[in-house]
This record gives structure tokens, C-alpha cells and sequence, in this order.
């Protein structure tokens, strides 16, 4: 009977249909992309109250904005694998005869995407809102930032929501075992972000804190890879 | 001399905590089999199944699906297996259609068995609809449509009949019934239609084997007793 065996799909086409059918779902229902962007702009509002202030510039500025997208960033945690339990299909894709990291890779990328997303929004929001200087080129080394803390956060995501999926409490798990994990990149991006919201933005050497974000990206990627099946597994 | 084993389980336990939701269960199916298992609820059926169907691992005994060893080899036994439960494993917000082309996909079997699919379960007119719009006996048959598109070996269905009328339940009989020649694990608290579906009859009670006897030498009374 072992000759029966089936020819499965490779892992990248798998992530990449798993990839495909949760951006279909997304643009369907706009449930995640409409509840983070609503709750950026109101975090920004907050602060323009609370700081009192109407326009805020280097570490401030560099601190209040990433903690508005990695708290944004949570509200999409908590629904990434707890959406295919509540559409129904999440036992449907363990069923499948494939390489389960699949669903890691597709849940990683959908993740990036849509954080890159959400913060092309929320650097033009704030920029009306709060941000004190005006855009300017050297703001571009924004760009490498984005992507790494992007890959760090959905990377991490993607774990914990994995994890939490098997409980009842996931809600409550999620931010409390993400937040902490989240701490050292909201550091890095923050210190390389800061000389970029001085009132005249500076190029600087920011390579330390890429190479920091890098590395804290690859273990958890490393990490993931090796304990995905196994969190899936029961 | 008995054919082929398409499964093949020696002391199977599984426990919840503390709690044994299977007890050292044993049982033979030879390949084309039926094995129905009777049990009142929390009787370790569900638990059974969804063991076979590689969503749960074993905590000890010894265990084969269609000549692989479980868990250890479960992603070989992954997409040679269908699964019909409780659940229609099915996304809301996707059409009829688009979910079964990700079955399809994902089970690297052709698309284009997916509009055939359709139409033998009679939902080709309401394909491109969103399955939150489906009656729960409609969602059913796009569930036995999605267990079946990659052609599985072993079926285990989890009272199949649930939520369909006695029309849809004929519809799907040739798929999932005895004419479909698959070899089968029907849980059910119908005893009469087990029984009558059943080559092998598996009665569990608190996780443990109550009998295990061909289903053709098992009364309806003594089924019965099972939930009392």
C-alpha cells in the first residue's frame, strides 16, 4: 500500500495557494485591514491628546509610531490562524499532503504584506497628524527599516499564533507572549528611526540596528522552521 | 486467509489530561472494510477518528494507515485520507468553487475535476456562491465533495447523514456508501444504518472496547445497550 503514496505539492507552490486564498479572504471581508487602520488612527489621536502636542520629532516621534504598529500589528496576530478556525478550514489545510511549513511561509508573507501595508498608511497619517518634519529623502532609509521589523513581527506572529491556536485563552495569549518577544525590535527600529523624525533628518549609520533587527529575525525564523509541524501537530 | 490491512491499530490510548478518551483500543480493517463504531457521547469515537485522520497523535500502542506508520510517517497518510465530521472544513467567505479548487491545489489533484465535482453533489448552479450563504445540508454535501475530490483510499465519516435530508442522503450514498468500494470508519448513534453499512462493528464505552465483532452478528438491542 506504501506504493499508493501520493506526489504532494512542493512547499513554495502550497504557500503560495495558501497565500493567495488568504488575501482573497482579506479583500473579501477587509475585516483585518479595516480594524488595524481604524485603530492607527485612533492610537495617533490619542497621543495628539495626551502629548499635547502637534508635532513630535525624534526618539518621541520614533517611539510613538512603532508602538502604534506593533500594537496594530497584534489586532492581526490574534486573528491569523484564529480566522481559518472561525471561517472553518484550518483542519481542511492539516489535512492536506503538505509540507506544513507551508502554512508558516504563506502566514509569514500574508503577515509582511499586510503590515507593509498598513504602515504606508500609517506614515502618511502621521505625517499629517503629528510627524514635525516634512518628508525627505533620507526618511528612505525608513524603507530597510519597515521590512526588517515587517519580517521580525510576522515571523514572531506566525509562531505565537500558531501556539496560541491550541488554547482557549488566545486572545489573551497573543499579546501577552508577543509583546515581550517584540521588545528588542522595537528598540532597534526605534534608535534607527529616531535621527530620521529629527526636525532636519540626517543620514546616519543605522547598519547597527539592521544588523541587530537581522539577526533577531533569523533566529525566529530559524526557530519557527524547526517547530512549526510540531506546534500544529495537536 | 483476510486480504490486505488498510488500518491496523494494537493498544491504542489517548488521554485528555488525566482522562483516557481511548483506552488500549485494537482492531483489524482489511482494505475495502467498513468498520462502524457505536458509542453513547464521550466514548472515544470522535477521538478515533480524528487519530486515524493524522489530527491527533496516539500517547501509545501501535498504529497503521493504509501500510504507514502513525504519527511517524503521518504526512503519507495526509490526502490519501478523507475526512467527513462535525465541522465542513470549508471557508465561509469563499465560493463553493473556490474552495474545492484549494482542495485541489493543495491535494496537487487537477482543477479540472472541480466543476464535475460539483455537479455529482448538484451544486454547479450555486458555485460561485460565498458558502455562508449555503443551508447547513448544502455546506454538508460541498464537505463530502471537498473530502472526496483527491480520490481518498479510506473514508472516516462522522455521522455522515447529519443535516442532510432523506434526497441529499441519497445523492451522496454512491460516493460514501458500500457502492463507493472505499474502505470506511462510520461513527454513528444511527445503528440500524450502521449496522446495515458495516462489515466490522466496534462498540466503545468510556474509551474502552465494549465488543468488536463482525456487524452482521450484532443485535440492534445489544448496540443499544451501549447507551444506557
Amino acid at each position: 500500500m506504501r506504493q499508493n503514496r501520493r506526489p504532494a505539492p512542493s512547499t513554495l507552490s502550497a504557500a503560495l495557494t495558501i497565500l493567495r486564498k488568504d488575501l482573497r479572504l482579506e479583500l473579501r471581508t477587509f475585516e483585518t485591514i479595516t480594524v488595524t487602520l481604524i485603530f492607527t488612527t485612533s492610537t495617533f489621536i490619542v497621543f495628539h491628546f495626551a502629548l499635547n502636542r502637534d508635532e513630535l520629532f525624534g526618539d518621541l516621534a520614533a517611539g510613538v509610531f512603532w508602538v502604534t504598529i506593533l500594537f496594530a500589528s497584534s489586532l492581526t496576530i490574534n486573528r491569523l490562524l484564529s480566522n481559518e478556525k472561525q471561517q472553518g478550514g484550518y483542519e481542511g489545510l492539516l489535512l492536506a499532503p503538505i509540507d506544513r511549513n507551508a502554512i508558516l511561509y504563506a502566514k509569514i508573507a500574508y503577515l509582511f504584506l499586510a503590515l507593509t501595508l498598513l504602515e504606508i498608511f500609517a506614515l502618511s497619517i502621521y505625517g499629517i497628524m503629528l510627524l514635525g518634519p516634512n518628508y525627505d529623502p533620507a526618511m528612505l532609509a525608513l524603507i530597510p527599516i519597515c521590512l526588517l521589523v515587517n519580517l521580525g513581527l510576522a515571523t514572531i506572529g506566525t509562531l505565537i499564533s500558531a501556539l496560541a491556536t491550541a488554547t482557549s485563552a488566545r486572545e489573551l495569549l497573543v499579546p501577552l507572549m508577543t509583546l515581550p518577544l517584540f521588545i528588542p525590535l522595537l528598540i532597534a527600529a526605534s534608535e534607527a528611526t529616531a535621527p530620521l523624525f529629527e526636525k532636519a533628518p540626517e543620514i546616519v549609520d543605522i547598519g547597527k540596528w539592521l544588523g541587530v533587527m537581522g539577526l533577531y529575525d533569523a533566529v525566529f525564523l530559524m526557530l519557527s522552521i524547526a517547530v512549526f509541524e510540531y506546534i500544529l501537530g495537536d | 486467509m483476510p486480504g490486505p490491512l488498510a488500518v491496523s491499530v494494537d493498544n491504542l490510548t489517548r488521554y485528555y489530561g488525566d482522562r483516557a478518551a481511548l483506552d488500549d483500543v485494537s482492531f483489524d480493517i482489511p482494505l475495502g472494510n467498513t468498520l462502524v463504531v457505536f458509542g453513547a457521547n464521550g466514548a472515544g469515537k470522535t477521538t478515533l477518528l480524528r487519530i486515524l485522520a493524522t489530527l491527533l497523535r496516539p500517547h501509545s500502542g501501535k498504529l497503521e494507515v493504509l501500510g504507514e506508520e502513525l504519527p511517524k510517517d503521518a504526512w503519507a497518510v495526509r490526502g490519501r485520507v478523507g475526512l467527513i465530521g462535525h465541522d465542513p472544513l470549508v471557508y465561509r467567505d469563499l465560493t463553493a468553487r473556490e474552495n474545492l479548487e484549494f482542495v485541489a491545489k493543495l491535494h496537487k489533484v487537477n482543477t479540472d475535476g472541480v466543476q464535475d465535482m460539483l455537479e455529482r453533489v448538484e451544486l454547479a448552479d450555486r458555485a460561485d456562491e460565498p458558502v455562508r450563504n449555503f443551508s447547513k445540508g448544502m455546506t454538508q454535501r460541498l464537505s463530502t465533495a471537498r473530502a472526496l475530490l483527491p480520490q481518498p483510499e479510506l473514508l472516516l465519516l462522522d455521522e455522515p447523514r447529519a443535516n442532510l435530508d432523506p434526497g441529499a442522503a441519497m445523492l451522496l450514498e454512491p460516493f460514501i456508501g458500500r457502492a463507493g468500494h472505499r474502505t470506511r470508519v462510520i461513527v454513528t448513534h444511527d445503528i440500524g444504518y450502521g449496522l446495515d453499512q458495516g462489515d466490522i462493528a466496534l462498540g466503545l464505552k468510556d474509551g474502552k472496547t465494549e465488543w468488536l465483532q463482525p456487524a452482521d452478528r450484532v443485535s440492534e438491542s445489544e448496540a443499544r445497550r451501549l447507551y444506557k
